[in-house]
């Protein structure tokens, strides 16, 4: 049945799945970069509706006696060279929370790098509205995301879990229909991750305040979201490493291209 | 076919990373690429109206929720002599002048201004850099003024001019008429029940609580009512958006 909806979709990846694959990928790379020049302007994390620099942040970048620092709760990391403490690429001192290779733009501005995110926030979300839309409009979702009750058998999502690193059984996925952490992940990244950054994007904005005052209950205060903000961001690079791992370690040159021209179901490989 | 080895590969990545990030910066210079990103300026501003009934009000909260240390930003003192003096006298001399596009322009003393009848309203300041503090804010809506002084049927905006000067411009600010008559738009002598501290815009300071904390203008001196923003500064409706890009919509 699996094998059934890849062949009659005669391609692995559709058109709009790989034009929105591209756009996405596209916008995340840019508003993750210009939202760490957001975090530059206010390097610290809070629980609850309000927090400033008088109050107690559970996270924070910040540096000391020419020290960079990372501190999470009473833990504290020195993070000199990377974080809060780095040189530029002229070689001067700069104490900026995230280094200027990781922002856009490489300097700080926060005024720029507001408009580079809000302008690709908007891309984003549309991109991703239509996508949900068109995926489950043509069933790309149904027929391949779709999880099977005995997929939910504790020995096969052990299995599957397992089958994620060993390079042998990598190399044949990508012909394959996905298995249960494959579906489990881009289920979780779609539905969940991403609309997940738009919703507390919008929680922090004051106007939306006053038009959605559920959104700041929702995530129990603006200073909550912005906090869950960086959270979903920070697991976003998580899956794009594994990601990315995966992609290198079944097949990178066919994995790309298919990504990009469509390739081909289940006669794709061998 | 061309067969890359993976030292090539992770070298043009690197390569990639490296002219991707010189070219965002050359685009964040072209003033064509400002364009097209500030377009999402118009966007937002344009949802966001649309969305509530454009007379929403801000979330208030209670005196259990205020911020124990209410953060100040931007000037901390104007420190000029004029700004000195006045303070010295508790602002007993400080006017606010309301110029330009009213029937009736008119100055209003301090004292003038708390005989007016005034709102008190607990509230969340979002700072565009991304903090916020929770303060109750105690002053005179701005509503009654203008009902005072009545605005010419052309006004659009309301700029508020002030006391401080960063970098050696005076700080300035503009709201158009649906924030200027909005119920929580006040000019505020109070924070949680005492007279303004200089470092929050004593004596007086705008609060305009649907907008991030660039607009809410501090040592108030003056509302002038105008057409279109053009002459005004350098055109761009405030301080911040004259010298550095912010939008001059701030609801997000």
């Amino acid at each position: 049945m699996q094998k059934q909806a890849l062949i009659s979709s005669q391609s692995r990846h559709r058109p709009t799945t790989r034009i929105w694959h591209g756009i996405n990928a596209l916008c995340l790379l840019v508003l993750l970069m210009s939202g760490l020049t957001i975090f530059n302007a206010h390097p610290r994390l809070y629980w609850g509706e309000y927090g400033a620099n008088n109050d107690h942040a559970w996270m924070a970048v910040g540096s000391s006696d020419r020290i960079g620092y990372l501190r999470l709760g009473e833990l504290r990391v020195e993070t000199t060279g990377v974080l809060g403490n780095w040189q530029d690429s002229e070689g001067r001192t700069q104490t900026w929370a995230f280094p200027g290779w990781a922002t856009i733009p490489s300097y700080y501005s926060l005024a720029d790098g507001r408009r580079w995110h809000f302008f690709f926030a908007w891309i984003f979300s549309l991109g991703l509205a239509l996508f949900m839309i068109r995926s489950l409009w043509n069933r790309h979702i149904q027929q391949d995301l779709r999880m099977r009750r005995e997929e939910w058998r504790p020995s096969n999502i052990w299995r599957s879990i397992r089958d994620h690193s060993r390079i042998s059984v990598i190399r044949q996925s990508a012909d394959r229909p996905y298995n249960i952490v494959q579906k489990l992940t881009y289920i979780a990244v779609i539905f969940i991750l991403l609309p997940l950054m738009i919703v507390t994007g919008l929680t922090m904005s004051p106007a939306m305040d006053a038009n959605w005052p559920f959104l700041t209950e929702l995530f129990g205060g603006r200073q909550s979201a912005r906090s869950v903000h960086f959270i979903a961001a920070f697991l976003l690079v998580l899956f794009f490493v594994i990601h990315m791992l995966m992609v290198l370690l079944s097949g990178p040159l066919r994995q790309t291209r298919a990504m990009i021209t469509g390739g081909r179901g289940r006669e794709g490989g061998k | 076919m061309t067969i890359f080895t993976r030292r090539q590969l992770i070298g043009s990545a690197a390569i990639g990373a490296g002219s991707l990030l010189t070219g965002c910066d050359a685009l964040t210079r072209s003033p064509a690429v400002q364009d097209i990103l500030a377009s999402a300026e118009t966007a937002n501003f344009t949802v966001q109206r649309a969305l509530g009934d454009r007379m929403e009000l801000a979330s208030e909260y209670r005196a259990a929720d205020l911020s124990p240390v209410f953060r100040a930003n931007g000037t901390r003192d104007p420190g000029t002599a004029d700004y000195k003096t006045s303070a010295a006298q508790g602002f007993a001399d400080w006017q606010l002048r309301l110029t330009g596009l009213f029937l009736r322009p008119q100055s209003f003393s301090l004292a003038a201004l708390q005989s007016l009848p005034q709102r008190t309203q607990i509230t969340r300041h979002d700072c565009v850099e991304g903090w916020s503090a929770i303060g109750q804010w105690t002053g005179v809506p701005l509503k009654i003024l203008l009902d005072i002084a009545q605005l010419h049927a052309s006004a659009r905006f309301l700029v508020f001019h002030c006391a401080d000067r960063l970098g050696g411009r005076p700080y300035y600010e503009s709201i158009d008429l649906l924030d200027g008559f909005h119920p929580q738009t006040i000019l505020a002598h109070q924070l949680n029940g005492e007279p303004l501290p200089v470092a929050n815009g004593a004596p007086l300071r705008l609060r305009v609580e649907r907008q991030l904390g660039y607009k809410h203008a501090k040592y108030v001196t003056g509302v002038q009512a105008v057409a279109s923003l053009a002459g005004i500064g350098e055109g761009k409706g405030g301080y911040w958006q004259d010298v550095a890009n912010y939008e001059w919509y701030a609801g997000i």
